[in-house]
């Protein structure tokens, strides 16, 4: 059977410093975080120890592209969230703790946007006059730079790579109709010269290959990084970096919702089993024109010479994931009530693409900003290449709140403000994230490091001591609040954890 | 349609008031009503819009990421 599908999302921000003849990239984000740590709480550092990004999920060692380095000078912090907040690549990152259902995984994502739009007034309050930082959840700058809003899903170890890779590149490729943040232009036209005004996806643009290992260069539709932060002989982590970073909370649920449910098909074999096999001609070129296609009408071939549009291949996909959850349940994804949510809210939008859609403009991010950029040219008269609708797009992703189109727009919202609030500073409950998180409430002072899989406490003598959480899902608030309440100092957790 | 509707409202309590009550569907508007809302809402994006737009998008340059 398939196994919970423990969730987590990182996401790279944008930045820029507003008023300043240069913006360094990397500086700016390190004030940033560093003006919300240090308003916030104390800072414990990340723990490198565990960090290898160049195993490749397909067990061999590669030879001609490069593993991303892991940058261990910059600043890396650890919240009480459970959360991971740090620079990467010249970019803000924050990385959400695991979560152990995708209702989880998206308020986290919520909370994340909030951490940055506070980290953005205490560092601008830093800032000299006329200055301010500016932070953006995008994937692109509009001129070929394009930054990453990774899922992560943990498969069962046993499953064979090649069948995640068969069973799942189709959803990576159509999902595109409801996951797309939009994007105004296109950053790598296509060789026959058409012209692209607006596409679905910030990222289509910038994938290359099919599978492989890099992030930076040559971004594969599946990335093969082969690093569980978990038991490695029980469990593999898909790391998924084809997606856009969404704002609306209903897209966000589904892109999530929809793979964690597809994965959990391919693990019990669901597609061979149906005898549907949806393995595409050519993925790579599949992924752009479905992101170039408004109309959703363009068909796909597929390798056994039918051909597809996106939104066909989405229904099959549907109807596929319907019958497995009678037949196996939903437990996988959460249970019931989650489940459910997941296969309802992914009908009505494949159903509202279908009549019309413009009357998802209010779930889906690439509508309401087609729909918000083609009332504004109407208005004013502007050709595509206009900087006002570059502006316009990249100021529907601002996270402050006064600058945000976004949050102009009355998107159906799935959280209420508190409950995402609530997720700034508290863990998730059902996961070792409470573990982490309850731990650097009490005794941060008292922590020398933390990473996914370990704490690292120092208790003032030699050595110092590692508790190592290699199961997501132990630790959790039904397991451990009853012995972090019995204990008065981490001396006495280490010494109860050790009895 | 009347499964639809329970299993919606038992999932909402996860998240006692979701807009999917709140906020009118805008399946059920007619297109006169969307195109006034729409209007109101270029006024109010005016108001907010970045003022130099050329110059904020010449100097967002970010580097490449993962």
């Amino acid at each position: 059977m398939a196994i919970t599908k423990v969730l987590g999302m990182e996401t790279e921000y944008g930045i820029v410093i507003r008023g300043s003849a240069e913006s360094n990239p990397v500086v700016a984000s390190s004030a940033l975080i560093n003006a919300y740590v240090s308003e916030r709480s104390r800072r414990v550092g990340w723990d490198f120890e565990d960090e290898t990004p160049g195993r490749d999920a397909r067990g061999f060692a590669r030879e001609a592209s490069m593993p991303p380095e892991v940058e261990t000078h910059l600043v890396n912090t650890v919240l009480t969230n459970g959360a991971r907040y740090y620079v990467d690549h010249a970019h803000p990152e924050y990385s959400t703790p695991e979560c152990a259902d995708v209702y989880d995984l998206v308020r986290y994502d919520r909370a994340g946007e909030m951490i940055l739009a506070d980290s953005v007034r205490f560092a601008t309050a830093l800032l000299g006059p006329g200055q301010s930082v500016v932070v953006l959840k995008n994937n692109s700058d509009g001129k070929g730079n394009s930054y990453g809003n990774h899922e992560n899903y943990l498969l069962d170890r046993s499953v064979p790579f090649s069948r995640v890779i068969t069973g799942v590149i189709p959803h990576f490729v159509t999902r595109q109709i409801f996951t797309g943040a939009g994007k105004v232009g296109c950053e790598v036209p296509p060789p026959d010269g058409r012209r692209i005004d607006f596409q679905l996806t910030q990222r289509a643009d910038f994938f290359e290959e099919v599978v492989g290992l890099e992030t930076t260069l040559k971004r594969p539709i599946i990335n093969t990084r082969d690093e569980p932060h978990s038991d490695s002989h029980k469990y593999r982590r898909l790391h998924v970096i084809v997606g856009d970073a969404n704002l609306s909370e209903v897209a966000s649920f589904l892109k999530v919702g929809s793979t964690a449910l597809i994965l959990s098909m391919v693990e019990d074999d669901w597609f061979t089993r149906a005898g549907k096999d949806f393995s595409l001609r050519a993925p790579v070129s599949a992924l752009r024109e479905v992101s170039y296609d408004l109309s959703l009408t363009v068909p796909i071939e597929l390798q056994d010479g039918r051909t597809m549009t996106a939104l066909e291949m989405q229904w099959e996909h549907l109807a596929l994931a319907k019958k497995y959850s009678e037949s196996c349940g939903l437990d996988s994804v959460g249970g019931d009530a989650v489940g459910r949510d997941i296969l309802n809210r992914w009908e009505d939008v494949l159903s509202g693409l279908e009549s019309d859609p413009m009357s998802l403009s209010r779930q889906l991010d690439w509508v309401a900003k087609l729909r918000l950029v083609e009332g504004y040219r109407d208005r004013h008269g502007l050709s595509w290449g206009d900087p006002k609708l570059r502006a316009m797009d990249l100021q529907y992703h601002d996270v402050a709140p006064g600058r945000s189109l976004f949050a102009r727009l009355g998107m159906e919202t799935i959280f209420t403000p508190d409950e995402v609030r609530r997720a700034v500073d508290e863990p998730p409950e059902t996961t070792r994230a409470y573990f982490r998180g309850k731990c650097l409430q009490r005794w941060a002072p008292a922590i020398a490091a933390a990473n996914w899989d370990s704490i690292v406490f120092d208790l003032g003598r030699e050595p110092l001591c590692r508790v190592p959480m290699l199961e997501p899902l132990r630790g959790t608030r039904a397991h451990v609040e009853g012995l972090l309440a019995s204990v008065a100092s981490p001396a006495e957790l280490i010494e109860a954890l050790g009895s | 349609m009347a499964e639809r509707e329970q299993i919606k409202r038992s999932t909402t309590s996860r998240s006692e008031d979701t807009a999917v009550e709140d906020v009118p569907s805008a399946k059920t508007k007619k297109g006169d009503e969307l195109k006034a809302e729409l209007d109101d809402l270029l006024d109010e994006i005016d108001e907010v819009l970045e003022e130099n737009a050329e110059e904020f998008v010449r100097s967002y340059v970010q580097k490449g990421g993962q």
